[in-house]
């Protein structure tokens, strides 16, 4: 991934940056130019809950080529308190004990790494609360 | 707008071709549909293709394609929304002869996939998700799948069985189809036994990776009525619709809102409704998907597409054949050439070409088409005239 690419996406994935519609409440995560709801392009930051709960999820033993040695690994769609929803890992647990409505909590991780020289990606995955 | 009409029918035996390249594939189907139609000259061409920049390293192959067909300086177009492309083209054919712009179009989909190994080509795949917000956090597609089915399991009781009695009744059409890259039949319990690649999902309940093309001739039906010698079907309902990129910004997991709007644009302009479809090619990328296709275009009930698929209501046999081709799962699914092999087999069944396979008196089929998990779907309905 190239410097720009990961830099532009830090504040949401270092700092769960999303945008409230002004106009009628929506929120975004990410962020978006335009309201799907009202059409408003006025939004102010907020920054997202990191408690939530589990709303499906799925345990991967095939993965692409960045993630392969992770396998098996579960991911998750998860709702988080203040209802955003945002897709995510679920690490530090037990993958036969998930179920849907589990309360996890969103913290700072090592996602991946790439290149010859192993550069890190960070960003957030969810563990049991 | 002039009605359509389709001429021409084109396909190969898909499967693992590592002697043949994607202009190979793609030539082959195109000469074929041109000859079905037994026409020498084309006005024009739309190819659906979704990244053979990451499969073979080549684009602009609108060009590539028309240079080698061997017609100079034909206008060629290709268009792109990841495994709808080839309904895509379609579509956009049909734009092209509705308005007038050209009277007779070559339309076709191809897929180059088994260059890449099946890390890249997952990875190659997974760039129909949403790559900022899915992709970096290792998501795939039978991920996505994956984690529809098990909401749609939680909502409404939906079992494993039950979807893989989908893969079942497809690879039991595939085994009739002499094109299908499949041609085996399977039991619940293979499908059950299978590798999980993403829980609740089975290795069997996956389409393969798969390198093939089809193409179909389409024409203003004035001129299908002076130059065809085949049965004419008719192009009669059409509708596309787009929802959100990333799953997580759906407000219901269980079913694909995208899918439920094109059919119902696709019915009213039809003038029909889903019980007077004798035929459909559904895409079956996941077994969980034709479950969920068929209650989103209103042939079943919400929550009742397991159900349907369990007690034969969607086999050969049935009230509403479904993927008598074999579908994506046992016909293969090399990602833009799907959505024409779609139309190709419902051409077939229309014209009562469909052999082994052939479902009785069918005179009305559709088609459904989807890019990623439903960001795009596209629907077709055609009648034999």
């Amino acid at each position: 991934m190239s410097v720009p690419k990961y830099w532009r996406n830090i504040p949401q994935r270092y700092r769960l940056e999303a945008v409230k519609c002004i106009k009628c409440g929506k929120l975004f995560f990410p962020p978006r130019p335009v309201c799907n709801e009202c059409r408003s392009q006025e939004f102010e930051t907020v920054h997202l809950s990191d408690e939530g709960k589990i709303v499906t999820f799925t345990v991967l033993n095939s993965a692409p080529s960045k993630f392969s040695y992770q396998t098996p690994y579960p991911i998750a769609v998860i709702e988080l308190s203040d209802s955003a929803k945002i897709c995510a890992q679920i690490t530090d647990c037990d993958i036969d004990k998930l179920y849907i409505g589990m309360p996890v909590k969103l913290q700072m991780r090592k996602l991946s790494t790439e290149g010859d020289a192993g550069i890190i990606n960070y960003g957030y995955k969810a563990v049991p609360a | 707008m002039r009605e359509v009409a389709i001429i021409g029918l084109g396909i190969h035996k898909w499967g693992e071709h590592w002697d043949r390249s994607l202009s190979d594939m793609f030539i082959d189907v195109a000469l074929k549909a041109m000859a079905d139609a037994e026409i020498d000259k084309i006005d024009s061409m739309c190819v659906g293709c979704m990244t053979s920049g990451l499969f073979v390293g080549q684009e602009h192959i609108a060009v590539q394609l028309a240079d080698y067909l061997g017609i100079k300086h034909l206008p060629a177009t290709r268009v792109e929304t990841a495994c709808a492309s080839g309904a895509l083209a379609f579509r956009t054919g049909l734009a092209e002869v509705m308005s007038g712009l050209s009277d007779i179009v070559l339309v076709g989909g191809v897929e180059k996939m088994t260059d890449v190994s099946v890390e890249d080509a997952t990875f190659a795949l997974s760039t129909a998700a949403d790559q900022d917000y899915e992709g970096y956090h290792g998501i795939t597609f039978p991920a996505l799948c994956a984690m529809m089915a098990r909401s749609h399991m939680n909502r409404y009781g939906s079992t494993s069985e039950q979807l893989a009695s989908v893969a079942v009744k497809n690879h039991f059409n595939g085994a009739l189809n002499p094109n299908a890259q499949y041609q085996s039949q399977i039991t619940i319990e293979n499908v059950m036994n299978s590798t999980i690649i993403a829980d609740p999902l089975h290795m069997l309940d996956c389409s393969p990776i798969t390198d093939g093309a089809a193409a179909v001739i389409i024409c203003s039906m004035e001129t299908a009525r002076k130059i065809s010698k085949k049965p004419i079907v008719k192009v009669t309902g059409w509708g596309h619709a787009t929802d959100t990129l990333a799953l997580h910004n759906r407000e219901d997991f269980t079913t694909l809102k995208s899918t439920e709007l094109a059919a119902q644009q696709a019915f009213k302009i039809a003038g029909i409704g889903p019980r007077d479809i004798d035929v459909a090619e559904i895409h079956d990328g996941f077994s969980i998907m034709e479950v969920i296709a068929t209650e989103a275009i209103g042939f079943f009930e919400k929550g009742q597409g397991g159900f349907a698929a369990e007690q034969g209501r969607t086999a050969l046999n049935g009230e509403l054949p479904v993927n008598t081709s074999g579908g994506l799962k046992s016909r293969g699914h090399p990602a833009g050439a799907t959505g024409v092999a779609q139309i190709v087999e419902i051409g077939y069944q229309l014209r009562g070409d469909a052999g082994k396979r052939q479902v009785q008196n069918a005179r009305i089929g559709l088609t459904q088409n989807i890019g990623g998990i439903g960001g795009s779907s596209l629907i077709h309905i055609m009648e034999a005239v």
